[in-house]
């Protein structure tokens, strides 16, 4: 049996705090492409309480993304937005959730995020992930932005670090490590940085980033 | 002397398109922040380093 919506913020604020929890449940985080990154960004937002994600993706589940990312082999060919949607769902029940099956562009991204207060850079295409940060930072002043950069390969898990670029700016990954070069992209290492960018998140929404 | 990634380089009056221009950077892959703002990419060419400026430019790689 699902538990009640009382029953959930309940054991949320046990294990969180209720000032924090607060602070989750009334956030609208966007996320920007539902891969190794997005797909487990998600689910930790998820898991945390966060009131609402915004998902954007244009791609579907393909055999080739479950080694890493939080999908399932029975829902290969489907759009990922709404496999993710389906799995959060068993997850979170109680959280909102809306899915843009888009590419993103610069000229959309202002109407697919307008909603979000801190939007996650979570393609994997390094000149996308540069369009989305220049196009967010130039004219979405407003909003906080966590982008990753460098996870790829079987470099040491000490290496994914998170910095702050601008008060609004926030990079996570060694920096380095390009998937072409490596040629390889294992699930912990991903996990890893799309965990550095979770915790980013809930970092701002706390009000614990001091530098 | 302007401080770019960290390094002070004698480029002062220099614009930024021509800095990146003198280096091994992609431009479609990268953000560079001034003194605490973004710079945005249309501006580079009118972006004049000054003395004391602090740049850090973001190159991003693939993987996701």
């Amino acid at each position: 049996m699902i538990p009640t919506k009382k029953e959930w913020d309940e054991a949320l604020i046990k294990r969180q705090g209720e000032e924090i929890q607060k602070k989750f449940a009334g956030a609208s985080i966007a996320i920007c492409g539902l891969g190794g990154l997005g797909s487990n960004i998600a689910v930790s937002l998820a898991r945390a309480g966060i009131g609402k994600l915004l998902l954007v993706d244009f791609d579907s589940v393909d055999i080739a993304n479950l080694h890493r990312q939080q999908y399932k082999a029975n829902q290969i060919g489907k759009y990922k937005t709404e496999a993710l949607l389906e799995n959060l769902k068993e997850i979170a029940p109680y959280m909102d959730i809306e899915i843009h099956t888009a590419y993103v562009t610069e000229e959309n991204a202002a109407h697919l995020l307008q909603g979000a207060d801190i939007i996650c850079e979570a393609f994997d295409n390094a000149e996308c992930k540069a369009m989305l940060t220049n196009i967010v930072l130039e004219t979405m002043p407003d909003k906080y932005f966590v982008a990753a950069s460098g996870m790829a390969g079987m470099g040491s898990a000490n290496s994914i670090q998170t910095r702050k670029i601008t008060e609004k700016f926030f990079l996570c990954g060694d920096e380095t490590s390009d998937v072409a070069e490596a040629g390889s992209l294992v699930a912990p290492r991903v996990m890893l940085c799309a965990a550095h960018q979770a915790h980013t998140v809930l970092r701002i929404l706390a009000g614990k980033i001091e530098n | 002397m302007v401080k770019i990634n960290g390094a002070k380089l004698d480029i002062a009056g220099k614009t930024l398109a021509e800095y990146l221009a003198t280096t091994n950077y992609d431009v479609k892959r990268i953000a560079v922040e001034r003194n605490g703002y973004i710079v945005p990419k249309a501006m580079y060419s009118e972006t004049v380093l000054q003395d004391g400026d602090s740049v850090e430019v973001v190159s991003f790689v693939g993987g996701g």
